[in-house]
């Protein structure tokens, strides 16, 4: 610890902080521009200029480390001076044009011109004009603003991993451009948006859509991903505005990927504002009662072993628990399963689907395998976790499929499920390096559960970390990413049907056993309809809708409280920002009524009795499934094949993305999916 | 007046040729051996005592900078890295020690890395000298055939290898830390300090970085010793400098003095006196253009070192003297040095990315007497707001020779710019929105 004064307050302070971060412990405001948590130290907007005892000019606070004994003085007239000149110098080139900036009202430069600046304006001399740069979809420019605090530049390089910003020229002709004006090739590119602290850099699909003080704002949890990012959501009136970050160190750290920021204005698109059912192949709009009745008399009249449900990827565990309490007690049914795909699932432990590390242990890992998972698309945010982990560990990372470029290093291997035995029996480099390792990281990606040996892969391996000591209860090297935001809930909720692990519902749909099919907000089956009688209940109008004898329209994320539980396990509450349109309601209230029509009895008698019937559920739940014991199976069990990593639509990936025009334009321009093999 | 033993650089003008044997023949990579073998200590203790400040500008004491590189070798490799970007205006020095005394470089650098326990030397050649960088290139070579570098350099034992690097002509990379990044393939701009270079430098690891005339002097100063080299000049400001001469003069050269000589002295009798006679000098910028300049008056009796011009708030710097006679708009003199600073500030920083152009175009008007009264203390203003808050010392570079200008010419500035911002009370501007307040008497 270190003692210092600032402003004669004495304070101590750990080594190795700056002076600007001292400053702040003793509760002292410094301006800056240029200066972030999160990204390097650049030092050159030099707004965080204060004196320093003993020398004669003023020091960079941000750049500045503490030393035992310094004297640091911010409220002097030299800082004083200081911080009007440097503030001159940021506005003389920079257009005094807030009243039409889409920065005004949240720009850094106008509030800490506000505090710091000098009321008139000397310089006489024309402005500096620049010309716009193309930044792709996202990103709208005005480079005039720019005050080259270079925080965008340090994002691109550190954070997301694509050099492609930077700045060209020199001296006042400096410009902050990207590689040859192409947008960037990232997901997290839109996060600059949020770091640019003047409106050089401002959202593309917002433009000049409303100013910050008239939205409501509502901090809420992401469904995009399974990672569960923090958000905070902007509405006007109905409108969802904008999405932005909310900082939580444990999950996105300050940082968004672009789908979550920009996936919003498919809520506003395609939206189902009313029942509907289908007469001749075309759909009439109904009445509540109308379609109530009909289902009644339809699931009265059917066998309930010949009723299905399955749900969707981005419905809410509050829905997802009715739903399983409807079928289980209303219908006496529980052919409800939430996988759409053939993957194999074994929940008999829940580390068994968890992202067992936890995204704040990827920095404590020491080896990272990547298993059929390409992170950089199927949870962007923990992939920029695993390059930030290796910018300050610089651990070796494998991957058994070459995936293009994942921002950092990795040795591929060629993908073949043979690897995987060679690394069990120890015949492989692979199996030392996990071995050796103190915090290995096992990562499964969605491909290796839809595999044909991913009984194989999963349970080989497992008992392989079991065996060397890797999953212990201080280190579980055990990962999963899951794809979608309701996948690890619904597992915890037990919304599956399972024996051996395969997918026996959807085994069943296929070879058209079921004459009721319950689709809740599930629009990603490949299904081929033929006499089966659909439900569908969700929010937009898409794949499910498409099939579906009659629709109930839903809420979606935005526009109702719900629980999700991220990939890691976390459970975290999503609240309702907006709410429905027309005359669609929230998901878990249609079904509660429904279930009234069904049996003159709700489910439940309000949205508390749900919330906390449901946390008991998942204590229960979780409790039981700890108990139980993995299954062993045979080590040589397997067919020769080569892992192949899915492609995922990374900008259609979801309802609510496929109606984004937002992400069609992104689709359009900005992915590139192929690996050039020229990269590193 | 330097008596003709006791110059260093004796081809300085190239008619003794600066081939290896030539310059042998000069005393050369005589005893370089028996040098390296008193030891680390010994360098380091003898160069502190004969009193030797770095010739680049700073005047920085060069046997305290080596000893600042880490005592012991640890992982990280030490460098040298010889700083030739010579791009202050008005100043040639380090041109005619590469071309002409390249061996005195080189042997400075094996000195110097031995000292500073360095196997590998950089020598960061600025763009434009191409044919001098080939010059030293050719004398590196000769070097290496003749063993007196590379592996067991001189019989020594130490490993030296010297490569040179080109710039690609911006004034910045002379900054130490710019030239770093440079040399590493980045964008040369200047780095926050600290940490030091003496301790994380180039690649990370320690570096020092010294100026081609540091460097080149030291194998004479520890040959003919400490106490020799600090009897030239005064206190402090001890041994020879080779001044660059230019400007209104009638010939403009090259020529090494003795420390402290006075600046008359250098101009009649080495530069054939100022253009127009000494009654026409004007000012002088005494240290290349980042320099204040100094009006006549002081000019009789200034001595160049590094101390006297600190006393007239100006600086020795490169030592490149820029005579402007009575002929010259000094007005447009300096505005076309705020002009060279505008273009060549790296834009990292705010202060002098904004404020350089700034002046440069406030000083334009001022040349034209198109400038209000009010602008010169603004002119002041923006100046001492560059000068200090910057990464960089070209925040001072680029404000010095403004606020030299406005010590000494103020008179001059306002009797061209007479202009009063402040309209009277029954002027009719037509464009005006704000009339109706400057109406006021106070406005």
């Amino acid at each position: 610890m270190l003692k210092l004064k600032v402003n004669n307050i004495e304070i101590e302070v750990e080594e190795g902080l700056t002076v600007l971060q001292a400053c702040e412990k003793a509760g002292v405001e410094i301006p800056r521009f240029c200066y972030h948590e999160k990204l390097s130290i650049a030092g050159n907007c030099r707004m965080c200029l204060v004196e320093m005892e003993k020398s004669p000019k003023p020091i960079a606070s941000c750049a500045m480390p503490v030393a035992e004994g310094m004297n640091i003085k911010t409220n002097t007239k030299f800082v004083e001076k200081a911080r009007k000149g440097v503030m001159e110098f940021l506005l003389a080139n920079h257009p005094l044009d807030c009243p039409v900036c889409d920065q005004g009202g949240e720009c850094d430069l106008q509030d800490q011109s506000m505090f710091y600046g000098i009321d008139k304006s000397r310089y006489k001399e024309n402005k500096r004009s620049v010309p716009e740069k193309n930044m792709g979809p996202l990103i709208k420019t005005q480079m005039t603003r720019c005050i080259h605090c270079t925080r965008c530049v340090r994002f691109a390089t550190e954070v997301a991993g694509v050099p492609e910003l930077g700045a060209i020229g020199r001296g006042e002709d400096m410009q902050i451009t990207t590689y040859l004006e192409q947008s960037m090739q990232s997901e997290l590119s839109a996060n600059v948006v949020d770091l640019c602290p003047v409106g050089a850099l401002t959202s593309k699909p917002y433009v000049f859509e409303a100013r910050p003080w008239e939205l409501k704002k509502t901090e809420t949890i992401d469904v995009m991903d399974a990672i569960g990012s923090n958000i905070r959501v902007d509405t006007y009136g109905w409108e969802v505005k904008r999405v932005l970050p909310r900082i939580n160190e444990d999950i996105n750290e300050e940082w968004i990927s672009d789908k979550t920021r920009y996936a919003c204005d498919g809520l506003l698109n395609q939206r189902l504002d009313t029942p509907y059912i289908k007469y001749n192949k075309k759909f009439e709009k109904a009445s509540w009662s109308e379609v109530y009745e009909i289902i009644k008399s339809k699931l009265q009249n059917t066998d309930k072993e010949k009723i299905c449900g399955i749900t969707g990827d981005l419905t809410n565990m509050d829905t997802l628990y009715v739903f399983k309490e409807f079928f289980n007690k209303t219908l006496g049914s529980n052919n409800i399963e939430s996988r759409s795909d053939h993957t194999y699932l074994n929940a008999d432990k829940r580390e068994n689907y968890l992202f067992n590390s936890s995204i704040n242990g990827i920095e404590n890992s020491d080896f990272i395998f990547l298993i059929g998972s390409n992170p950089r698309y199927e949870a962007t945010i923990l992939n920029a976790r695993i390059r930030k982990a290796y910018l300050q560990n610089r651990m070796q990372i494998v991957s058994l499929n070459d995936v293009g470029d994942l921002t950092y290093p990795y040795k591929s291997l060629n993908g073949e499920i043979q690897k995987i035995k060679d690394i069990t029996d120890g015949n492989h480099e692979i199996s030392s390096l996990i071995t050796n390792a103190k915090r290995p990281m096992i990562i499964f990606g969605q491909s290796v559960f839809k595999s044909h040996n991913a009984r194989f892969i999963f349970e080989t391996l497992k008992s392989y970390l079991i065996k060397k000591g890797k999953i212990s209860n201080e280190w579980n090297s055990l990962n999963i990413i899951s794809d979608n935001a309701s996948t690890v809930g619904s597992f915890d909720l037990g919304i599956y049907k399972t024996n051996d692990g395969s997918n026996e519902v959807l085994k069943n749909l296929e070879n058209h056993k079921y004459e009721i099919v319950y689709l809740l907000g599930q629009d990603n089956l490949k299904f081929e309809k033929q006499n089966e009688f659909i439900i569908y209940q969700g929010s937009h109008g898409d794949k499910g809708a498409e099939i579906a004898d009659i629709i109930l329209p839903g809420a979606a994320y935005t526009e109702q409280n719900g629980y999700y539980t991220n990939l890691e396990g976390k459970l975290q509450k999503a609240y309702k920002a907006s709410y429905p349109p027309g005359d669609a309601k929230e998901d878990w209230q249609i079904i509660n009524e429904l279930a009234e029509i069904m049996n003159h009895r709700k489910l439940f008698n309000d949205k508390e009795e749900l919330d906390s019937s449901l946390t008991n559920q998942i204590n229960l739940l979780i409790e039981k499934n700890n108990m139980k014991d993995f299954s062993q199976i045979d080590n040589t069990d397997f067919t020769k094949e080569i892992l192949k990593v899915n492609h995922i639509d990374y900008y259609y990936s979801n309802v609510i993305a496929r109606a984004s025009k937002t992400m069609f334009e992104c689709k359009n321009s900005k992915i590139n999916f192929k690996s050039t093999g020229t990269e590193g | 007046m330097l008596k003709d033993q006791d110059r260093i650089f004796k081809n300085l003008y190239n008619d003794k040729g600066s081939d290896v044997e030539s310059s042998k023949q000069r005393g050369d990579w005589v005893g370089t051996k028996d040098l390296i073998q008193k030891g680390r200590e010994w360098i380091i203790n003898e160069i502190k005592s004969s009193e030797l400040r770095g010739r680049g500008g700073a005047g920085f004491p060069t046997g305290l900078k080596w000893s600042f590189a880490p005592k012991e070798l640890n992982s990280r490799p030490h460098y040298l890295v010889i700083n030739a970007d010579e791009s202050e205006p008005g100043t040639c020095k380090d041109r005619d020690i590469l071309r002409f005394e390249p061996h005195k470089l080189i042997e400075g650098c094996l000195i110097a890395a031995y000292a500073v326990q360095a196997h590998v030397c950089y020598i960061y050649v600025r763009g434009e000298y191409l044919i001098d960088g080939q010059k030293l290139q050719t004398a590196i070579d000769e070097a290496y055939e003749k063993r007196l570098i590379g592996n067991n350099a001189c019989n020594t034992g130490w490993n030296l290898d010297i490569y040179i690097h080109y710039g690609a002509g911006a004034y910045i990379c002379g900054e130490e830390t710019a030239l770093l990044e440079s040399i590493e393939g980045k964008k040369g701009q200047p780095r926050l300090k600290p940490p030091f270079p003496a301790l994380i430098g180039l690649y990370g690891c320690p570096t020092i970085i010294n100026n081609v005339e540091t460097i080149a002097v030291v194998p004479t100063i520890l040959k003919r010793g400490a106490k020799w080299f600090a009897t030239l000049g005064k206190e402090k400001n001890t041994g020879t400098k080779i001044f660059c001469i230019s400007g209104n003069v009638n010939k403009p050269c090259n020529v090494e003095e003795e420390m402290s000589i006075s600046l008359k002295e250098l101009i009649e009798v080495h530069a054939g006196g100022v253009v127009g006679g000494w009654d026409n000098l004007q000012a002088v910028i005494p240290g290349g253009s980042s320099m204040p300049l100094i009006p006549k008056k002081i000019c009789e009796t200034l001595r160049m070192d590094f101390d006297s011009l600190v006393n007239e708030k100006s600086g020795l710097g490169t030592a490149g003297i820029v005579v402007i006679n009575k002929d010259q708009d000094i007005i447009k003199c300096m505005a076309r040095i705020a002009r060279f600073y505008k273009h060549e500030s790296c834009g990292q920083c705010t202060p002098c990315r904004e404020g350089s152009g700034w002046m440069w175009r406030i000083l334009e008007r001022m040349a034209k007497g198109e400038a209000s009264r009010d602008e010169v203390d603004m002119l002041s203003d923006v100046t001492h707001q560059i000068a200090g808050h910057t990464i960089c010392a070209f925040g001072e570079g680029s404000s010095w020779p403004v606020q030299g200008l406005l010590r000494h010419f103020k008179k001059e500035i306002e009797k061209r710019n007479n202009f009063n911002p402040t309209f009277g009370s029954d002027k009719k501007i037509p464009y005006l929105v704000d009339q109706h307040l400057l109406e006021k008497k106070d406005a």
